[in-house]
Formats: C-alpha cells, sequence, structure tokens
C-alpha cells in the first residue's frame, strides 16, 4: 500500500474510533443533566400522572445502558429517531438545519479564508510598517468585540438606520439565490470579522517563520518581488499551521456559531440543538452532538491529511 | 378644523392618546366637549376594518421542540400559533366577558351543574368537514384522558358524564361550576375534527387561518381560511409568526418594518422604543404576576408570624419601579387583582414596614439562621435582581436572607414546587375560581405554598355554585383575606405585557387576558 493511502486510512480509523468515545461521553454528559426529559416537556404544568404517563411513553424507564446501544445501532443505520418533544422526525429536521449552517459557514469561509490568507501575505511583505500595523489592528479589534455585539451594532447601522439588509436571517425553501444571500449578508460579515483575525495572524507568523530560511534569501538575491518570494516561495512551506488554523475556524463556523444563529434569528444547527438540550430531548441531542463530533474529527483530519501531503518530507517518509 | 385637533383626532382614534387627552386639548382649542366627543366618535368609526394583505409577528417564546397538538402547548409561540388555526367552544373577550365561539348558546340546570352548550351551524373545519357535536366530546374525550398530557386536564376532570346529542353538547360535573362556560375557553381545548385522536397535531382547526407552513422554533405560515364563518376577525389574507427569541433582534425587526407587532418589549428600552417613529408601545396590565412562594408546611415557614414577617419586609413598589421599570402594579398577596371579574378593590394595600417587620419576626420566635431565598434568572425576567433588593429591604427589618442562585435549568423540576422559599411566577387565569383551584385548593397538584385551609377550601367550593354575583364577590372577597393574612404567598407585583406595534395596524385594543391581545391580535388587527 502506498504510504500516503496507509497513513490516511490510519488517520480515519483512528477518526472513528474518537467519534465512538464522544458519542459515549455525550450520552453521559446528558444523563448527568438534572431533571428528565419528561419533567422538562411539561415544565411547570407537571404533575405526578402526566409525568408518570410521559416517562412510561418515552420509554424512559429503560436503563441507561440499554438506551445507549439501542441509539447507537439505530444511528448507524441512519435513523436517527424522532424528537421526543415533538414527534417530528430527527434526520429529517436535521438535515435541513445542517443545509442552513453549512450554507452560512460556506458563505463565510468562502470569503473570509482567501480575505485572511492574502491580508496575512500583505501583512509579512509591508511587516512593521503601516499596512501590517493597520490590518493587524482591524483584525484584532474584530476578533476582540463578542459577536453579538458586532452584530447589533451591523444591525442598528444596516438596517435600522440604512435599510440596506433584514435584520432577520430566516431563511427557507422557496427562496432565490440571490433572496438568501440579501438575507444572510449581516450573519456572514460577522462571522467573517470574527475569524478573520486568527488565519490572517497565523499566516503571517507562519511565513514570517520561513522568512529567515535560507533559501529566501536566495530567492531575494535572485532578484524577485518581494511578493512573489512571499507567495511562491515562503507560502507552500507555511501551509502547515495555516491549514490547521483554517479548519479549527471552519468547524468554528459549523459548530460554534449559535451565539449568532440567535442574534440573526437564523434557523441552523446550533439553535436546534439548543431547544433540545434545555427540553432533555435526548435523541436529538446526541445526534447533534455526534454530527458536532463527526465535522470536527472530519475536518482535522483533512487538516492532517493536506499537511502530510503539502510536506515533502512527510510525503516521501524514508 | 385646524391641523392640530385634526392630527390628535387621528392620534387619539388609533389609541395613541387617550380620549380624556384629546378632549382637553379639544376644549384648549375652543371647542365644546359635545363637538368634540362627536368628532371623535366619527373618527373611530372610519376605522372600518380593511381586508387583505399580510400581518406579521415577532415573538419571543419558540422553540423548534414547539408541536402544534394544542394538548402540549406551553409557551407564547405555541398559544399564538393555536389560536390562528384553532377554535374553542368559547373565549374570554377584553372585558372579561364570554365570547361565543363554537358554542352559539350556552345554557345550565338551575344548580350549576349540568351545561348544555349548542353547538354552531355552518362552522367548517379546515380539511372541509362540518363541526359537530360529536367532534366536541371527542376532544373533551382526548383531554380528559388519565394518559393525556394535556394541561387542560386539570379543568376537564371534574367532569361527571358528556354527551353529544345532535347540535348539542352536554357536560355534567360532579360538583357545581358557575365559571365552566370560562373554562371551556382554556386555551388547550380547541376543538379539532374527531378530537385530534387521529393526529393530533394534525394543524387542523376551525379556526380563522390554515396552516401553511410549520417550522417550529423559526416560523408559522397562515392563510385565511376562505369559509370561516365569523367576517368580524381574520381580516388579513395570510398571517405569519416568526420566533424571534432575542430581545434586540426583536426590536430591530419591528423597527425595520419586518414585523408589524412583537411581544416582550424589554422594559429598559420602553421609553426609547416610544419615541422611535412609525412605532407604538402599549403596556397592558393583565393577571399575570411575579412571586416569592413559601411552603407553609416546612419550617420555618410553617410559622405564620414569620410568614407575616417576610410579607411585610418587601417594599412593593421598589420592585414594581426597579423591576418592572414602573410597567406593572403592586400586588397584595393573593393572586387577584383588578384585571379578574368580581374583584374586590376594599382589600387594604400590604405595605413594606419594616418595624412590624421586625415585630413579627421576634414574634415567630425565628433562631436568627438566614432564611435561604432560591431564584434563578429564569424564575421571572429579573427575579435575580428582585430576590436582592427584597434581601435589603428585609435585612432593614432585621430578617437575614440568604440569597442561592440556581441554574435557569432544571429550575421548574427541582426549585419549584419543591424547596419550600424560591421566586417563581403566574400567568393568571380568566376567573378567579380558576386562579384559586389551580393554585391554593388544599388538594391542588400545584399548589406551591402547600396551603391548607378549610374555611377556604369550603367557600371556594360554594362560590362555584353560587349564581349570585354580589354573594360570590363577597366570598372571594373573604377568600382573599384569607389567603393574604396567612397564606405562603408574597405576591408583590403585576406585570404589565409590553408590546410594540407598527403604527400601520389598526383595530388594537388592550386585553388583559394574554399578551398581543391574547395571542389574536394578528387574527383582530388589519393593515390601514
Amino acid at each position: 500500500m502506498h504510504p500516503i493511502l496507509k497513513l490516511v486510512a490510519q488517520r480515519v480509523s483512528l477518526g472513528l474510533v474518537l467519534l465512538l468515545a464522544a458519542s459515549a461521553l455525550i450520552f453521559i454528559g446528558v444523563e448527568l443533566l438534572p431533571g428528565d426529559v419528561a419533567q422538562s416537556i411539561l415544565g411547570q404544568s407537571a404533575t405526578e400522572t402526566s409525568l408518570r404517563n410521559l416517562r412510561e411513553e418515552l420509554g424512559l424507564n429503560e436503563p441507561a445502558l440499554t438506551r445507549y446501544f439501542n441509539w447507537l445501532f439505530a444511528a448507524l443505520q441512519g435513523d436517527l429517531g424522532t424528537a421526543l418533544t415533538n414527534g417530528q422526525s430527527i434526520s429529517k429536521a436535521v438535515g435541513e438545519r445542517l443545509g442552513n449552517t453549512l450554507f452560512l459557514a460556506f458563505w463565510a469561509a468562502i470569503i473570509s479564508v482567501p480575505l485572511a490568507i492574502i491580508l496575512g501575505l500583505i501583512a509579512v511583505r509591508y511587516r512593521n510598517r503601516w499596512p501590517d500595523k493597520l490590518i493587524s489592528g482591524i483584525t484584532l479589534s474584530t476578533i476582540s468585540l463578542p459577536e453579538f455585539v458586532a452584530g447589533y451594532l451591523l444591525m442598528y447601522l444596516l438596517t435600522v438606520q440604512f435599510r440596506v439588509f433584514s435584520p432577520i436571517s430566516t431563511i427557507y425553501a422557496g427562496m432565490s439565490l440571490g433572496e438568501k444571500l440579501s438575507a444572510i449578508a449581516l450573519p456572514v460579515m460577522v462571522l467573517v470579522l470574527v475569524v478573520l483575525a486568527h488565519m490572517m495572524r497565523m499566516t503571517r507568523a507562519a511565513i514570517l517563520n520561513v522568512m529567515q530560511s535560507a533559501y529566501i534569501e536566495t530567492a531575494e538575491l535572485k532578484g524577485l518581488r518581494p511578493f512573489v518570494i512571499i507567495a511562491r516561495h515562503a507560502f507552500p512551506n507555511a501551509v502547515a499551521p495555516v491549514v490547521n488554523v483554517v479548519m479549527l475556524n471552519l468547524a468554528y463556523l459549523v459548530v460554534g456559531v449559535v451565539v449568532v444563529e440567535v442574534v440573526f434569528v437564523y434557523p441552523g444547527m446550533g439553535q436546534y440543538l439548543v431547544d433540545h438540550v434545555t427540553k432533555r430531548d435526548l435523541p436529538v441531542v446526541q445526534a447533534c452532538g455526534l454530527i458536532f463530533a463527526a465535522v470536527y474529527i472530519g475536518l482535522n483530519i483533512m487538516a492532517d491529511v493536506i499537511s502530510i501531503l503539502a510536506n515533502p518530507r512527510l510525503r516521501h517518509p524514508k | 378644523m385646524n391641523d392640530e385637533l385634526r392630527y390628535l383626532l387621528h392620534r387619539t382614534a388609533q389609541g395613541k392618546h387617550s380620549r380624556r387627552a384629546f378632549l382637553g386639548r379639544a376644549g384648549a382649542l375652543g371647542m365644546s366637549a359635545a363637538m368634540a366627543n362627536t368628532l371623535l366618535a366619527g373618527a373611530a368609526q372610519a376605522q372600518e376594518p380593511k381586508k387583505g394583505g399580510m400581518i406579521r409577528m415577532g415573538m419571543q417564546g419558540g422553540e423548534s421542540t414547539n408541536t402544534l397538538d394544542p394538548a402540549l402547548a406551553a409557551s407564547e409561540v405555541p398559544f399564538a400559533v393555536n389560536m390562528t388555526w384553532g377554535e374553542m367552544l368559547t373565549d374570554v373577550d377584553a372585558d372579561g366577558n364570554l365570547d361565543l365561539r363554537i358554542a352559539e348558546e350556552v345554557s345550565s340546570s338551575p344548580d350549576a351543574k349540568t351545561w348544555m352548550f349548542k353547538i354552531r351551524k355552518g362552522v367548517e373545519f379546515h380539511n372541509g368537514k362540518t363541526v359537530t357535536a360529536e367532534d366536541v366530546l371527542a376532544t373533551m374525550q382526548r383531554h380528559s384522558d388519565e394518559n393525556s398530557q394535556s394541561g387542560a386536564l386539570g379543568i376537564v376532570q371534574g367532569i361527571e358524564s358528556m354527551k353529544a346529542e345532535g347540535d348539542m353538547f352536554t357536560v355534567t360535573l360532579e360538583s357545581p361550576n358557575a365559571d365552566l362556560p370560562y373554562l371551556m375557553g382554556d386555551y388547550h381545548l380547541i376543538i379539532q375534527p374527531n378530537g385530534g385522536k387521529d393526529d393530533p397535531a394534525a394543524g387542523i382547526g376551525a379556526g380563522p387561518y390554515k396552516v401553511v407552513v410549520n417550522e417550529p422554533g423559526v416560523r408559522h405560515g397562515f392563510e385565511k381560511h376562505a369559509n370561516y364563518w365569523d367576517d368580524r376577525i381574520g381580516h388579513a389574507d395570510q398571517t405569519e409568526i416568526l420566533v424571534i427569541n432575542d430581545t434586540t433582534a426583536r426590536v430591530a425587526a419591528l423597527q425595520a418594518g419586518q414585523v408589524h407587532m412583537i411581544n416582550r418589549v424589554d422594559p429598559k428600552v420602553y421609553g426609547l422604543l416610544k419615541k422611535a417613529p412609525g412605532i407604538l408601545v402599549h403596556a397592558t396590565p393583565g393577571r399575570g404576576h411575579y412571586v416569592f412562594i413559601m411552603h407553609c408546611t416546612a419550617a420555618p415557614f410553617d410559622n405564620n408570624d414569620l410568614r407575616m414577617a417576610l410579607k411585610l419586609a418587601i417594599n412593593r413598589q421598589e420592585l414594581v419601579d426597579k423591576v418592572l421599570g414602573g410597567l406593572g402594579s403592586v400586588g397584595n398577596d393573593f393572586p387577584i387583582n383588578s384585571a379578574y371579574p368580581l374583584f374586590d378593590d376594599t382589600i387594604p394595600q400590604r405595605e413594606y414596614d419594616p418595624e412590624q417587620a421586625a415585630f413579627y419576626y421576634k414574634k415567630s420566635g425565628h433562631d436568627g439562621s438566614p432564611i435561604i431565598l432560591r431564584t434563578a434568572s429564569g424564575a421571572f425576567p429579573g427575579a435575580v435582581e428582585a430576590a436582592q433588593l427584597y434581601q435589603q429591604t428585609a435585612s432593614a427589618a432585621g430578617i437575614p436572607l440568604e440569597i442561592k442562585r440556581e441554574p435557569d435549568d432544571g429550575y421548574w423540576s427541582d426549585v419549584w414546587n419543591v424547596q419550600p422559599f424560591c421566586a417563581s411566577y403566574w400567568g393568571g387565569r380568566p376567573v378567579q375560581d380558576q386562579m384559586y383551584s389551580t393554585a391554593y385548593l388544599s388538594t391542588a397538584e400545584w399548589n406551591d405554598t402547600k396551603f391548607s385551609n378549610e374555611k377556604f377550601d369550603s367557600l371556594l367550593i360554594a362560590a362555584r355554585a353560587e349564581l349570585d354575583n354580589a354573594k360570590r364577590k363577597a366570598m372571594y372577597s373573604e377568600m382573599a383575606h384569607i389567603l393574604r393574612d396567612e397564606g405562603g404567598l408574597i405576591c408583590p407585583m403585576f406585570n404589565d405585557f409590553v408590546e410594540g406595534v407598527s403604527e400601520t395596524i389598526a383595530g388594537w385594543r388592550s386585553d388583559p387576558n394574554g399578551e398581543l391581545m391574547n395571542g389574536r391580535a394578528h387574527v383582530k388587527c388589519w393593515l390601514a
């Protein structure tokens, strides 16, 4: 077997083991929460009779281990079950919500990743001069601003003062792509502002590291233009750490944007998960947790693989 | 008519100015009161409902876990959603009168034990079927089933037998209840085809709008039910409820014109939003109240002197001013206020009195150890701050309160109705009997103060059978006195519903029954 294929296969199988461990952790975590799903559904209106009836109906009287394995085997067959709270199919609901989340993450990523890398390259080219300081200054201030503050500021400016966009980003089937893009403009802006600095700073730091090498000096002596040196000679050798940070941020865009979803009323996974956590809707919480874990692990495997491919020493091990 | 007067007239007709303020201004501008009154009547009549268009409401209180099954409705969005597509036998109007919906006539036997509801002719479900007495019977059966999780179980449990004959639905109660027609207007008791036994969450009812979109926690879309029987409501062609749980986003959506009405305006932004162009902010006194509850059976609260000390140690007006931003009224340690029919307004108001509180505290012989008050930010908006203010005023009376902050998560299962002293809230009920029966009858499941008083219980049961309103009022007054002086309830304040409404909306009327005109603002208002 080709060493790279072997390496990738190793990583993927490790990822699967990790995912299994994550599913167990999620289940234990949910079990440890105070109260149970029947109490959470009925809330203040819980009576002894209705609690008993509901518990029986939901099968909550079975031992935890049985419920865990029942769920795991069904999930392996693609059946995530039905939500305890409203009886809707989880696979269907999660499918829609995940689609929305990926849609938002995709557009945020497609703007922020190239922008961050280009800004990083520019910052290196003019390091310690005003463009570098300006870029760092702006991106560091936007990352320091909590997401909801940035969200409210943009909302105030662009929806209340100047009615350019709508404050509510709800999207649904039947909207044209243009309408959808206009609806998500504000959350995309906020997410770009939030993830930009991390990736930009890492690009800058990684390239600056490489810039000390002898071969860069050679390139300079050859008379290449500074930007070409950075982009063609320095950047490829700095890809590994940059890819890792990019993947971390992409994962964040998928699993960590609940605050932005709430502020802009965006029907994504985060809000869906939080709603069901507060109602102890175990199957939904577990399904979401599993999907989030899969996204995280998947993106990290991808980062590893890209780092390996980008590094000749790892590509051709002795 | 000069411009100022015309402007005022317009604003008064819209409800932005009070009638009295208008008459005062008109007088100042040299117009006789009679003439001004005539003018006003004309302007109000010109408010003929306009048909068509789309009304959007932005609401807090919806989750992706919501269902259309009316039996399970508990929070604000499902409530308003169900009021859009469903209808009960009866309803309560803004003045507290019975509003007959699917029932056309209500009559009872003289002892108020047997009640007859005549079903309105020609009312149609969204699936095309006609509403029959059998559907009504099936609905009540579903809700009274021991296995149901219906929030109305407590109401229908007292039914001994029911039957449907022709267009007549007859209920026989175990014990008399003069309020039964009101109880049939409980928002869970929406009439569904075959009682919803086939598919309780189908969203098929006989209400003014049909469900078109149902995305729980995101949005609910409706279009007019063409064969709806009552053309006094349901003016817009379409209506939509958007779930906007974030307070700031909700206000922004209203300001940007994306929604016409929002609920739960934060008292902190009330003053600012009022000044915003094109928006009216309504504060409606309701029956909901924020409370601190003591278990009358648990030490040290089993001592009435200590309970009295704690009741006297709270500064009600300060809580109304600081926690509600002045948008509410002080409570009097019983759960009833002037928004209820048969309210006795001569009951003396309990005031903050540190000296009396200290006197009762000493008399109770409490050992001086801190009294633990449990609270959570989700107990009611501002519950943590309210507890802190309470702690201060109590310590001025020499009563040591220790605040224990609990997580919102699990508060209603692990703290409320479990711990002996905690913060909570009640949403109020249409009539006094229902409020008292739900939470203060010694046998009630939600008797969250563990209050038990024979006199109180017997008065409550007797009042149900009393059809003479004057006698009934006297009974309720006596019960209020008992609860106020001996109960475990500390009721510092009744909160207003604070709502933002666009000026493009006409037909708004304050309704003490519930927020957003009792969940029907989008059904009863129209686009001006």
